[in-house]
């Protein structure tokens, strides 16, 4: 911690807890979905399409129906009366085209890895082998891949209604003014390549049959949320739904969706009476969960020559894929009021189409949307230095909000309640030693050094811990984004908590505790934290968008305070003086004056649960519930910092070293917050340097197994160098923001910008991402003029 | 991993092993380590009727002394390559190369054997094993027979090996006084396959590269010699220019793949400035 005394350490939150659930997690002692073994189990498995678009005309399902072991086959036809449509709970205008989304094709196919058959057999060899033996007649159709071209006039449709989903804008200020007789205004065009989440467990579903009952285990983020899904897609009785998420490996937004196979699974479920089981291999994981960004993005900035900006544009082409899922078209939409990031100016539009193409739909994937603001801003914003010959930190610092300006109202409209952007960025240039490294830089620039030094500089802020609801509804969400929590304090004095928020990595279950311990005073280790399931837990909105501290561990912090307020008035009689004279700390509550007489917080538990003298009114068991629906989102920001080396004769990049200073408010858990911050930077670079998903021109995936589609492992990876400062949230009244995303979206720009600092004398102003060795060598040696096999500009498309 | 069905056995001599293969004709397939088969049985792009398991054959382990050369059982492991006194001494690049094979897990597991009879062009170890002057022994229901590593990498995925046959052991001659060596990988990522490797060994003699030799990974459909660069380099001054000067031959009469992480244009430019680079090291400039 650098900065801020306002911030009392408290016993238990500001603690680097080592992680209550990491013993069982690291040791394997749990229970995944995949591990869940139930009497009479049978086990699914899918055959898929191999076309991007065609017409089904013929399911043949004899061969795999006399395969040993085989229970049952399926086609679409099979569930066509039952399976409904995959929601879309976020149709983002009044006329977004939202097609029927069958969970198993019936009749076309839309993308390559499309559910259009299963088996259910007795286990996963068996229905593998006789999934294998399903034969599938297509008629194929054009496939629709780029969507550019899916815009025009005589593009193939994907849907009878055409390629466009929807259009959506937002105008602030005077544009035209801000643009027009701008001394300097530039405009760029940047790619957000598609990407796979990959999410450490694959999916898996498990549906088990009980009379008309159904309990359904998922590998989900979001068990409330597919509880009211499935019972609105399958018309199955929400109170005869049961949804589990045991430990969840992991999600990164791949796992916030209402899945096909989930329905099917419980469909197959229904039809046979039986529990079945549907565990996905890596492969059919990177065909067929949802994909993340994808967008084109054309920027346009407008500054005086002082750097001052005026204003800026930004439009977006947004590729959809084939169909709209759980929050397709809300997630470009949530950068629309970030591509000002941290900075001051007059206007503001923001403009996005949704386009349909025959890929896998596109979804949620960590940062969801503020990672592609966030990325053309802090690239702009180097350009506009690059064009007014600038220190790129200069013309951050002449046009960020300053620590005296907050609470702030941007152009975009969103009110930022706190920050300090000065004290996080003079951190970092104190870890980075910024001044030796643009020496440095010099040296090797002057002496012609095959490797070149640049460094990457991100300026962030993000909105997340979502969402106020009434917010939501304004942007057409189908849901809120409140979360709830309830303690209740156990005869023997422990703690129960149960929370709305659904963990799958985050640590919920330590900084939770940590919380409840300081609240009530009771011992860490006497908090036992419960979420995850819908009978448990039958209240929650889920984990994601960085909302569970901000959000769910607000409410936690409410209902620790109503059960302190029920426990005083029974304090109150049994110490006999009057509540206002009643002291709470520590555990203890204390009379004022008097007879100084005190009692605890597990002695008045225990008088709760006896309630043999319980004064008049005071219901038995102490315990609450609360609910916290925000106000505003949370605003974590940090300053970023890398140093690049690029070596010209292989465009071979390297991290040298990385700075990141965060503020997320107040910090529950340091090791938690630092390995947010970690594993969201690691994700971050992964986009810059390594992940794409590519599709040939035929629309099959390339990148299906882990040697396609490049993930970054430790090894791959600098030391980072991070810290943080403090800078209170005044929107909630732990004063805490979301960590989850914020590395993600700071380190993408960060790298990027250090590559093209590096490399910039050259004329180099940008390289498509993944910033592979070979796109980067073709950049330099475009820019040298020499024969580079495809242009600097689009090095995209057929190899990396 | 759910793989197509396969019958499996593990035989308990080298030459049950030979006999099980040799009754088993083309439908059977030796795993050691699984390296390279495990993958391709995940992805059901090999889907053999019998596997037959050599994980049994403890006398295949282990590296001996064998005066001008060592033997290496076809067993040993990656891992034990990276530690093993004799290998650290004598043929440092199988050390050093090994060490830069995956990840840890995998090279507890993977064996030299293993690595060889897969004639993966991508692979690292049989360009090291070209540049080393190897020699693979191997036995059959016939018997043994040794094959130099020049000859033994036939096409892609191709061995000089009857479907009887196993390798058993690997002799390396040891590299004597003067010689240095080094091999560049290049990777996309630390885990991935190499995008191209060089693997030089060179003798330095008098200020100059007395001789040299170089071999290229995933320049082909075999592991190569790039023997025209070997060539420029015998004789050169032993300094940065010259062997960067020689190095521009290493990709002479290449014809390297495409794929998602390079052109073959890429591909040739990589195999000129590593070749630079490993020649640079290995003769100690």
């Amino acid at each position: 911690m650098s900065t801020d005394t306002q911030v009392q350490a408290a016993a238990e939150v500001g603690r680097a807890r080592v992680r209550k659930e990491d013993t069982r997690l690291v040791t394997g002692q749990t229970n995944w979905t995949d591990n869940i073994q139930l009497p009479g189990m049978l086990h699914m498995a899918f055959a898929r399409s191999p076309h991007a678009h065609a017409r089904i005309t013929r399911v043949d399902l004899s061969a795999a129906r006399s395969m040993p072991g085989v229970v049952a086959a399926y086609s679409g036809a099979d569930f066509a009366e039952e399976q409904g449509s995959l929601p879309c709970a976020w149709p983002v205008t009044e006329d977004t085209v939202v097609p029927n989304h069958p969970p198993m094709a019936t009749d076309e196919v839309r993308y390559v890895g499309e559910a259009v058959a299963c088996v259910v057999a007795r286990n996963r060899y068996e229905a593998a082998d006789a999934a294998a033996a399903i034969d599938v007649d297509y008629e194929p159709l054009p496939a629709v891949l780029d969507m550019r071209a899916a815009l025009d006039d005589g593009s193939p449709k994907v849907h009878e209604a055409g390629n466009k989903s929807f259009e959506w804008s937002l105008v602030n200020g005077d544009l035209d003014a801000a643009f027009r007789d701008a001394p300097v205004v530039i405009e760029r065009n940047y790619r957000q390549q598609r990407l796979i989440p990959t999410a450490m467990e694959p999916r898996a579903v498990v549906c088990a049959p009980s009379g008309d009952e159904f309990t359904v285990w998922s590998a989900t983020q979001i068990p409330h949320i597919v509880r009211t899904m499935l019972a609105l897609v399958t018309g199955i009785s929400e109170q005869e739904l049961r949804v589990i998420a045991p430990d969840v490996g992991g999600g990164f937004g791949s796992k916030l969706q209402v899945t096909a196979e989930e329905v099917l699974t419980l469909l197959a479920a229904r039809k046979l009476h039986k529990p079945v089981k549907w565990t996905e291999s890596r492969s059919e994981g990177n065909l067929a969960v949802h994909h993340g960004r994808d967008q084109w993005q054309r920027i346009r900035i407008a500054a005086e020559r002082d750097g001052k900006l005026r204003g800026l544009s930004a439009d977006l082409l947004a590729d959809m894929g084939a169909y709209l899922m759980l929050v397709t078209p809300g997630v470009p939409l949530l950068g629309a009021f970030m591509f000002n990031g941290i900075y001051k100016m007059d206007a503001y539009s923001f403009r996005c189409t949704g386009v349909f193409t025959t890929k896998m739909p596109t979804d949620a994937y960590r940062g969801a949307g503020r990672p592609e603001a966030t990325f053309a801003i802090e690239r702009i914003m180097d350009e506009l230095a690059a064009e007014l010959d600038m220190d790129p930190l200069e013309l951050r610092q002449r046009n960020w909000i300053t620590h005296d300006e907050f609470p702030y109202t941007t152009v975009a409209g969103l009110t930022y309640d706190t920050g300090n952007y000065e004290a996080a960025t003079a951190r970092a240039l104190e870890m980075f030693g910024y001044d030796e490294l643009r020496k440095e830089q010099e040296r090797r620039r002057a002496s012609g050094d095959p490797v070149q030094l640049g460094i990457g500089i991100s300026t962030y802020t993000e909105m997340c811990g979502l969402a106020p609801s009434r917010l939501l509804g304004q942007l057409r969400y189908a849901a809120g984004g409140w979360e709830h929590a309830s303690v209740r304090m156990l005869a023997t004095g422990k703690v129960e908590v149960v929370t709305g928020a659904s963990a799958h990595g985050q640590g919920h279950e330590t900084a939770w505790s940590q919380i409840v311990a300081d609240a009530l005073g009771v011992p860490f280790e006497d908090v036992r934290i419960l979420h995850g399931d819908t009978l448990v837990s039958p209240k929650g909105m889920d984990t994601y968008g960085s909302r569970s501290l901000a959000v769910g561990g607000v409410a936690v912090r409410g209902a620790c305070d109503k059960v302190v307020e029920k426990a005083k008035v029974i304090a109150s009689a049994m110490l006999e003086a009057p509540p206002e004279e009643i002291e709470f700390s520590g555990g203890t509550f204390r009379a004022r004056g008097g007879s100084g007489a005190s009692t605890t917080i597990q002695d008045i538990a225990f008088a709760a649960f006896h309630a043999h003298d319980l004064p008049d009114g005071v219901e038995p068991s102490l315990d609450a519930d609360a609910t916290f629906d925000p106000e505003n989102f949370s605003y974590p920001h940090g300053t970023h910092l890398c140093a690049i080396e690029v070596d010209t004769e292989t465009g071979q990049v390297t991290i040298r070293s990385y700075v990141a200073v965060d503020d997320a408010g107040v910090v529950v858990n340091p090791l938690i917050l630092e390995g947010q911050v970690h594993g969201g930077i690691a994700q971050g670079i992964g986009q810059a340097l390594f992940e794409e998903a590519v599709y040939d021109d035929e629309g099959n995936l390339l990148t299906t197994t882990m040697a396609d589609y490049l993930v970054p492992s430790a090894a791959d990876l600098p030391s980072l160098s991070t810290d943080y400062t403090q800078t209170p949230a005044t929107s909630n009244p732990l004063g805490v923001k979301g960590i989850g995303e914020a590395g993600t979206i700071a380190s993408t720009p960060a790298v990027i910008n250090g590559i093209v600092d590096a490399l910039r004398p050259m004329g180099i102003r940008d390289i498509t991402m993944p910033c592979t060795p070979q796109r980067v060598w073709r950049a330099i040696q475009a820019a040298r003029g020499g024969d580079t096999g495809g242009s600097a500009a689009d090095n995209g498309g057929d190899a990396r | 991993m759910i793989p197509a069905t396969f019958d499996y056995v593990k035989p308990q001599s080298p030459d049950e092993a030979v006999r099980t293969l040799a009754s088993a004709g083309d439908d059977a397939k030796v795993i050691a380590g699984g390296q390279s088969l495990m993958p391709l049985l995940r992805l059901r792009l090999a889907y053999p009727e019998l596997l037959v398991d050599l994980g049994g054959l403890y006398e295949l382990r282990g590296v001996h002394d064998q005066g001008d050369s060592v033997l290496i059982g076809s067993l040993t492991t990656l891992y034990q390559l990276t530690r093993d006194h004799l290998i650290g001494q004598h043929c440092g690049l199988l050390a050093q190369t090994a060490g830069m094979i995956a990840d840890p897990a995998v090279r507890h597991r993977a064996t030299i054997g293993g690595a060889l009879s897969h004639a993966d062009p991508a692979g690292d170890l049989p360009a090291v094993a070209l540049v080393l002057d190897a020699t693979l022994i191997v036995l059959g229901h016939h018997g043994e027979r040794e094959i130099p590593a020049a000859d033994f990498f036939v096409d892609y995925l191709t061995p000089a090996l009857e479907s009887d046959e196993i390798v058993i052991g690997v002799r390396v001659p040891k590299l004597g006084p003067g010689w240095g060596y080094r091999y560049e990988k290049f990777q996309a990522t630390r885990q991935a396959w190499a995008i191209v490797g060089v693997a030089a060994v060179a003798r330095r003699a008098n200020g100059q590269v007395a001789e040299a030799r170089i071999g290229l990974t995933n320049m082909g459909t075999t592991p190569l010699r790039a023997s025209a660069a070997e060539q420029a380099v015998a004789g050169a001054a032993a300094d940065r220019g010259a062997l960067r000067q020689a190095a521009e031959h290493a990709a002479d009469g290449t014809s390297p793949p495409s794929d998602l992480n390079a052109r073959p244009d890429y591909r040739q430019q990589l195999v000129r400035v590593l070749t630079g680079r490993a020649l640079a090291h290995a003769a100690g400039v």
